[in-house]
């Protein structure tokens, strides 16, 4: 646990110095504390002895042995007295608060005595420190001061009338007092317990916020991002980490965020040339592999056909026979265009016509899956300029698919045509933009919904960055995202020579703000209100010559459906649904052969319900 | 005296050249067919023939590899090079290399078949005539009148590069006289995008034969020639001049020209 979580391991360790330097501090705070109490205690004691030795003074003086008896037997039952006893040179108890030690001889090894004649001969004088000693009656007992305090020989007590001492001595005995240390040890204690409990909840209070801290400021972005990683190693490069901060983890989930992007990039191109790559392979050997069992196939087929004049029946056959070869030519071909991306043979054609070819083709396959084939073909279809054999390729491929996602229990498909008018938004797409210096403002690095962005930066203040509109012209989605508010203030320019984008001396004729304007090589300018949610845009040469028509076509069916994740990868190549059945070239080739008449295929998915995959097709000229 | 036949099919596949003997026996020419280059090199020292028809992927000796052979052993036989893996290089390069007239991709109807051959085969007359007139043989250029600043792919189309960065585009008169005369044309649409070596028009001609002409540069269309479509045989009468197809934006002029004959 604590290997595996960075969190845990850095409030551990800031804890456990915490406690560390706490513990230090406590230790010392104790030790001076005890040192003070005890400083105070020793001074009180030793004043005390001094005031006792200075009363007694007077008595000895007069030599008035019971009242001298009396005083310290008296003193000697206070509570904060342990027990008063003086004895003489001679280690004789003279007077003691215990009557009953009065007489008695002190061994010269007793504490009391120890002091002063520790090195055998009799000490002069003692350090005020020296006086005092800590000990214990027994181990059980609590502890007692005991002082010491030295009567020495002063001029009075040998001119004294009783003429008890002469004045050789020095010191004439000693005041031993004793007190207890109960009281000051208890307090002693209790300010302990209570420096402890206070270092304890300061050690508790402050791992608690500092372990808080850590999750919320170190963890959860770490564990944001390793969720992150693990999801981009699993493949997921679409995964996203959310940035919240703008802290040095922020930035990392920002710079990972964009990693990601660019690997994603990365990884489509590499997918997509390699697919392209082994594509073109491929169709180099399928189209000379198939070449020639065709050319025998079509050659003969063609000779019996010019041969069978006046046998209808047979050239009926025959006919079918070399237009389906012809149409597998052209499937060959198309395979090698697809992967040199060539260019279709483009006539007027009826749209209807070719749906009902393509129908034709895959009606035996349909019968046998049951499936019904309904067609709803508009008879007022304009002509379109397209070619027939790739666009009835298209439709055969949507056919066999729709019938494979049916499967065996039968459903429907429904095939249905009718011409429509799209304004340009929504449905042209900004492929080039320059600005006034002719820069490409088109940024394949950024894209839109699949779609390479038009990046201008911004300047507002100090501030500086990128913004992207989106290339469908004229769409909802036509705006420019990441606009940092629009005010007066904000400059727009081109990325590369800082040249600006914005119409001088133009405004919007909804709102009045400022425009940005580039042009499309060609196609003259574009236009459009800076403001945020006024939306305005114009295209001058567009918008006035717009041709709207377009034949739209849907193929509809009520099989499987398609799985959301699966959808957005469906028109790249070896993309298949089908396992071992298909190629994964089917939609990858419609895709191009309808790219390619500049119109637009689209798919929408239900799993359970069913596939819609719209086609439409510009009308052209 | 050397036998004289019309046509010698080479291909690997013996399904193929089976069937070109076929068609080219019913439209009553007679025709020989080998399965390996070597083996026709034995055929050409036994026998002469009108038109060679050869595969470009074979072992051994490729197509291109035996028109150089041919260039080497001195033999003006006009050969029509075929391939089923039909790349605008094959086709460029077909197009383009000495003693081959023309070039088509496999699979091919028998119609399609017999166009080429009757239209190679005329090729091959009118250089011989040309020849006989004592004109010096160099490819198959010698025989077209053609202005001298214009690029050439075979003897098929031309390009003229104009100042202005487009270039216009049409049909040689060699290939014209070959195919006997227009009837129709069939032109693709401005805007629409051509490719060296791919066909960019469809010419019928009065026997009603279609021609595809092979496109001598890439680009897209600016223009289309409108009186060349409605007034075919302006084309036949002025095919250099006002009877050139599209103008055109070429997209690659520099790699494209380097293919085209001066």
């Amino acid at each position: 646990m604590l290997n595996s979580k960075i969190g845990l391991k850095l409030t551990f360790g800031v804890a456990l110095t915490i406690l560390v330097v706490i513990a230090i501090f406590a230790y010392f705070n104790i030790q001076s504390e005890n040192r003070s109490l005890l400083t105070e205690v020793e001074r009180a004691a030793q004043q005390y002895s001094d005031h006792l030795k200075a009363d007694m003074g007077y008595d000895m003086l007069h030599n008035d042995r019971e009242r001298i008896q009396e005083d310290v037997r008296r003193i000697g039952r206070q509570g904060t007295i342990d027990g008063i006893r003086v004895f003489n040179k001679m280690g004789e108890v003279i007077y003691s608060s215990e009557s009953a030690e009065i007489g008695k001889m002190v061994d010269i090894k007793a504490a009391t005595c120890f002091r002063c004649h520790l090195t055998g001969k009799p000490v002069k004088r003692l350090q005020k420190q020296e006086h005092m000693r800590f000990f214990r009656t027994n181990p059980d007992s609590s502890r007692q001061l005991g002082i010491i305090n030295p009567i020495y020989n002063e001029p009075s007590c040998w001119t004294a009338a009783c003429h008890m001492h002469p004045e050789s001595q020095t010191v004439l005995g000693v005041l031993d007092v004793t007190m207890p240390l109960d009281k000051v040890d208890q307090n002693i204690r209790r300010s302990q317990v209570a420096i402890i409990v206070l270092a304890v909840s300061a050690i508790i209070i402050l791992s608690v916020i500092i372990g808080f801290l850590v999750r919320w400021w170190i963890d959860r972005p770490v564990q944001d991002l390793l969720k992150a990683t693990r999801q981009v190693a699993g493949g997921n490069l679409g995964y996203r980490v959310e940035v919240k901060r703008e802290d040095e983890l922020g930035m990392l989930a920002k710079s990972f965020n964009s990693m990601t992007d660019n690997l994603a990039d990365a990884r489509l191109q590499l997918f997509q040339s390699d697919k392209l790559a082994s594509m073109g392979r491929l169709a180099a050997g399928v189209a000379h592999e198939i070449n020639n069992p065709l050319t025998a196939v079509l050659t003969n087929s063609s000779f019996l056909l010019k041969r069978s004049q006046g046998q209808p029946e047979m050239r009926e056959d025959l006919q079918v026979i070399v237009s389906e070869t012809i149409r597998c030519r052209e499937i060959v071909k198309s395979l090698l265009d697809f992967a040199r991306q060539t260019v279709p043979k483009k006539r007027k054609a009826d749209i209807n016509q070719i749906i009902q070819r393509a129908a034709t083709v895959v009606e035996n396959q349909l019968s046998m899956g049951q499936v019904e084939l309904v067609m709803d073909l508009d008879d007022k279809l304009p002509n379109v300029t397209v070619d027939a054999n790739q666009i009835q390729q298209v439709f055969i491929n949507l056919m066999v698919n729709a019938s494979d996602a049916i499967g065996e229990d039968g459903g429907t498909i429904n095939v249905t045509s009718r011409p429509i008018s799209l304004g340009p938004a929504g449905t042209l797409q900004i492929k080039r933009a320059l600005c006034r210096k002719r820069h490409d403002l088109v940024d394949r690095k950024i894209q839109i919904d699949g779609k390479p962005a038009i990046s201008m930066r911004y300047k507002k203040n100090k501030e500086t960055g990128l913004i992207h509109l989106n290339p469908m012209y004229g769409s909802n989605e036509h705006k420019l995202n990441g606009m940092p508010g629009f005010d007066k203030e904000v400059e727009l320019m081109c990325p590369d020579c800082s040249a600006s984008l914005i119409a001088d001396g133009e405004f919007c004729p909804d709102c009045g703000s400022s425009i940005y304007a580039f042009e499309v090589p060609l196609k003259g300018l574009v236009q459009g209100c800076l403001k945020e949610g006024c939306g305005w845009h114009r295209w001058e040469q567009v918008d006035s010559s717009w041709n709207d028509e377009y034949v739209e076509v849907r193929v509809t069916d009520d099989g499987c459906g398609i799985p959301q994740e699966q959808l957005q990868k469906l028109f790249e190549p070896f993309s298949t649904t089908k396992g071992q059945k298909g190629t994964g070239l089917g939609l990858a080739v419609t895709w191009g052969i309808v790219d390619n008449h500049n119109g637009t295929i689209s798919v929408e998915s239900k799993l359970g319900v069913g596939t819609t995959f719209t086609i439409r097709i510009p009308v052209g000229p | 005296m050397k036998q004289i036949q019309d046509i010698l099919v080479i291909d690997d596949e013996p399904m193929v050249t089976r069937v070109v003997t076929k068609v080219c026996g019913a439209e009553g020419m007679t025709a020989a067919a080998v399965n390996h280059a070597n083996e026709a090199l034995h055929c050409l020292d036994e026998g002469e023939f009108r038109l060679i028809l050869c595969d470009i992927m074979m072992p051994e000796l490729n197509g291109f590899q035996f028109l150089e052979e041919l260039s080497k052993r001195g033999i003006h036989t006009p050969v029509v090079m075929m391939t089923g893996y039909s790349t605008v290089e094959n086709a460029v390069k077909s197009l383009t290399s000495t003693g081959a007239v023309d070039y088509i991709p496999k699979p091919f109807t028998a119609d399609e078949l017999l166009t080429v051959i009757m239209r190679s085969l005329r090729c091959g007359m009118l250089l011989n005539e040309a020849e006989s007139a004592s004109l010096p043989r160099s490819g198959a250029m010698s025989y077209v009148p053609c202005p001298a600043n214009y690029h050439r792919l075979g003897y098929a189309s031309w390009a003229l590069m104009e100042d202005k960065g487009t270039a216009l585009i049409g049909v040689s008169d060699l290939f014209l006289r070959a195919a006997e005369g227009i009837k129709a044309f069939e032109l693709s649409l401005p805007g629409e995008d051509l490719l060296q070596g791919i066909p960019c028009t469809e010419m019928t001609s009065p026997d009603g034969s279609i021609h595809n002409i092979m496109c001598p540069l890439s680009g897209r269309i600016l223009e289309v020639n409108t009186q060349a479509q409605s007034n075919p045989s302006l084309v036949e009468r002025d095919p250099y001049f006002r009877g050139w197809l599209y103008r055109i934006l070429p997209s690659n002029p520099a790699s494209d020209l380097q293919w085209l004959s001066l």
